[in-house]
């Protein structure tokens, strides 16, 4: 479990090197994943040895997004001050986006052929 | 009395107590929404968020002592994202099928988040660096800070609107799909990691292997996406 976390933290550390040295937009964590799974790609043996730790540790994701979404709701008192077109925009567009992401999803995969198996 | 009143506020400034009470909250969730039945509404990171901010909010603990602690498990997101690239790998074949498909569920879901969120909220009335800072709410939060800034936005505000949209996709996604039934869970997935990033993609996961795979694939190219597209759509718009 600590060599699992050890590769995942030196993959995130490249990352961010290459992120920072370079200022890309794209952040640190994203281009150590990149970067993580060309090493499958190349060493598939990798990928067994990380299976059952990182399905294990991904199965909690949930947990890691609990500090920051405390950090919302300590400043609600601030947010709301911004009227409720705010939430009502947020609550819309995240519909509208999902609506659309799935519409377009399917409507291709069907023009494609490519089929779920 | 006194020593009590001594005991916490020395356990109240250690970083011990409100790891614990994170992991403590968000052990409670998990139970709840199991008795919930895992109703979309009974959704983890809301409750144990909840239970916490109540917590902070009788014990009067400033959001800054509770972070001390928390942020071990803050920190996490971190390798939590490179380890993203498993489940990717595992999916490959499937991924490699669907590559038109998620391309053009990319460019709607993105698009549509951005033009969306920005029109309703200037029907509403909010104008100036509050409405930009919505432009990049859908995008995973170190790349939405960044392009806030970017385009004249406010960065702690987008933090904030990151973390909802993440939730509020979360919370819906399921019934509403379900209701509508769609079935594909390449769809469901990958549209709800563009639209709803990390939160959305820890709860695809919790739902079927295949949508979290796809929901993180998602979320991963509408960073980038989004740092391509919302200084566009804002110079268009504005």
């Amino acid at each position: 479990m600590i060599r699992v976390l050890a590769i995942l933290l030196v993959y995130q550390l490249a990352g961010e090197t290459v992120s920072r040295g370079l200022t890309l937009a794209v952040p640190g964590p994203v281009i150590g994943l990149a970067a993580l799974f060309v090493t499958f790609l190349v060493v598939p043996r990798l990928a067994d040895y990380m299976r059952e730790t990182v399905t294990g540790f991904l199965s909690h994701l949930s947990l890691l997004f609990v500090p920051a979404g405390v950090g919302v709701v300590a400043h609600l008192d601030a947010f709301a001050e911004y009227g409720v077109g705010l939430f009502v925009a947020l609550i819309g567009s995240t519909v509208l986006a999902i609506l659309a992401g799935v519409g377009a999803f399917l409507l291709v995969a069907k023009l494609t052929g490519v089929g779920d198996d | 009395m006194t020593e009590a009143l001594a005991l916490w506020s020395y356990l109240a400034q250690e970083p011990l107590l409100w790891l614990t009470l994170t992991l403590g909250a968000y052990v409670t969730a998990e139970i709840l929404s199991q008795l919930a039945g895992r109703h979309a509404l009974a959704n983890p990171v809301l409750i144990a968020v909840i239970l916490l901010a109540a917590v902070l909010r009788l014990t009067g603990t400033p959001y800054n002592t509770y972070f001390e602690g928390a942020q071990f498990v803050h920190f996490m997101l971190g390798p939590a994202t490179v380890g993203l690239a498993l489940p990717l790998y595992l999916n490959l074949s499937k991924v490699r099928r669907a590559l038109w498909p998620m391309l053009a569920a990319l460019l709607a879901g993105s698009l549509v988040a951005m033009v969306s969120a920005l029109g309703l909220a200037w029907l509403f009335g909010v104008r100036g660096a509050v409405l930009l800072s919505l432009a990049p709410k859908s995008a995973t939060a170190p790349v939405a800070l960044g392009v806030s800034e970017a385009v004249g936005g406010l960065p702690t505000l987008t933090a904030a609107l990151v973390i909802l949209t993440g939730i509020v996709g979360a919370v819906v996604s399921t019934p509403m799909l379900n209701m509508l039934g769609v079935k594909d869970w390449r769809a469901r997935g990958f549209a709800v990691g563009v639209a709803a990033h990390g939160i959305g993609t820890a709860h695809a996961f919790r739902i079927h292997p295949t949508a979290g795979a796809f929901s993180g694939i998602g979320m991963g190219l509408n960073a980038v996406l989004t740092a391509v597209l919302a200084p566009l759509v804002v110079g268009l718009l504005f």
